[in-house]
């Protein structure tokens, strides 16, 4: 089995004030903190936000290409998670392979009333970068930004858009790539 | 998790002994160990809180009697063996080496002639210091009389 955080308090708090900041300021690339170890197929960046958020009271899904003996084992016993089948149940996702990833409505989406009940999704794409690629524009960022995520389909960009036009339900997403991360909240617009 | 643990109660058993030892006396004891093996620390020692449940005259509803300070430690063996401890108070050095011994107990090449003695002996000192406790219990017993008021 691999290790986890050095300092699961201290890594924990510098991991959570980087996806604030990333989630405060969408489309704006943070790099976090890795932990000491992580299994294949999991992104440093992406199980670090595993590791600093979900715990045992927090259901996790993990996609087919994420479902590794060795990150299932290495989830299970540094976050405490309940890792299930079905995406409908999750509060988090971890998505390694998003060519073939579920459509977004089939995890929770919240209510009107709650919204705070839906999904977080972990997207690992190949790279992120900040010049070129999709406008962002809405609440927390200042006129516009552009965000590239290679390796991420047409497909789920659009519904990204429409993700966004069932405000106030909807997912919220972080993708990463290695140790870099960017947040794309409900809240923010996409155009294509 | 990786170890296949045949003897879920044997386990159990090894698990409270080393946990309720002395820390002076794993300490004794590891000393005499003649190849204590390589290990790595998977996650640890560190010290946390945790909630003592109970219920009410044993059977009745769960409640939470108060929180407790316990050391959590887990290490691997070079084959992969992983090794658990919990143990009461801030006890760093005890967890890590009951954590060692668990997984020394997993392996049943080590188990037999190095581990399991030790356990042998830390459950006799234990036994040993209970003795002693109810001895002194027992001689300030006091032996109630009942007067029943007589109805008759």
């Amino acid at each position: 089995m691999l290790r986890g955080l050095a300092d699961p308090a201290v890594d924990g708090q510098v991991i959570f004030r980087a996806v604030l900041q990333a989630m405060a300021r969408p489309g704006c690339i943070v790099e976090v903190p890795g932990p000491l170890e992580v299994p294949s197929p999991l992104h440093p960046a992406a199980a670090a936000v595993c590791l600093a958020l979900v715990d045992f009271e927090t259901s996790l899904w993990l996609d087919r290409a994420a479902r590794t003996a060795a990150a299932v084992e290495y989830l299970r016993f540094h976050s405490g998670a309940v890792i299930v089948d079905a995406p409908g149940t999750a509060s988090f996702a971890l998505i390694a392979d998003v060519s073939s990833m579920p459509a977004l409505d089939a995890f929770p989406l919240g209510t009107d009333e709650e919204p705070e009940r839906s999904a977080t999704l972990i997207l690992q794409v190949a790279s992120l970068d900040a010049t070129g690629g999709r406008r962002l524009t809405g609440p927390g960022i200042a006129g516009e930004v552009r965000l590239r995520a290679d390796g991420l389909p047409p497909a789920v960009w659009s519904e990204i858009r429409d993700n966004h036009a069932a405000f106030p339900q909807g997912v919220d997403l972080l993708l990463v790539a290695g140790a870099r991360l960017a947040a794309l909240p409900r809240s923010t617009r996409v155009d294509l | 998790m990786s170890a296949s643990v045949t003897d879920i109660d044997a386990r159990r058993r090894w698990m409270s002994v080393l946990a309720k030892a002395e820390a002076d006396e794993l300490e004794a004891v590891w000393r005499e160990i003649p190849a204590t093996p390589d290990y790595r620390i998977l996650r640890g020692p560190e010290v946390g809180l945790v909630m003592v449940r109970a219920r009410a005259g044993g059977t009745g509803t769960r409640f939470n009697l108060g929180e407790m300070t316990v050391t959590r430690c887990t290490v691997e063996l070079p084959g992969g063996l992983v090794g658990h401890a919990y143990v009461r108070g801030r006890r760093p050095r005890h967890a890590e080496l009951s954590a060692v011994l668990d997984a020394m107990l997993q392996d049943p090449a080590r188990a037999e002639a190095v581990a399991q003695p030790v356990v042998e002996r830390l459950a006799a000192a234990q036994a040993r210091r209970r003795r002693v406790a109810e001895a002194r219990t027992a001689a300030t017993r006091v032996e109630f009389l009942t007067l029943v008021r007589g109805e008759e």
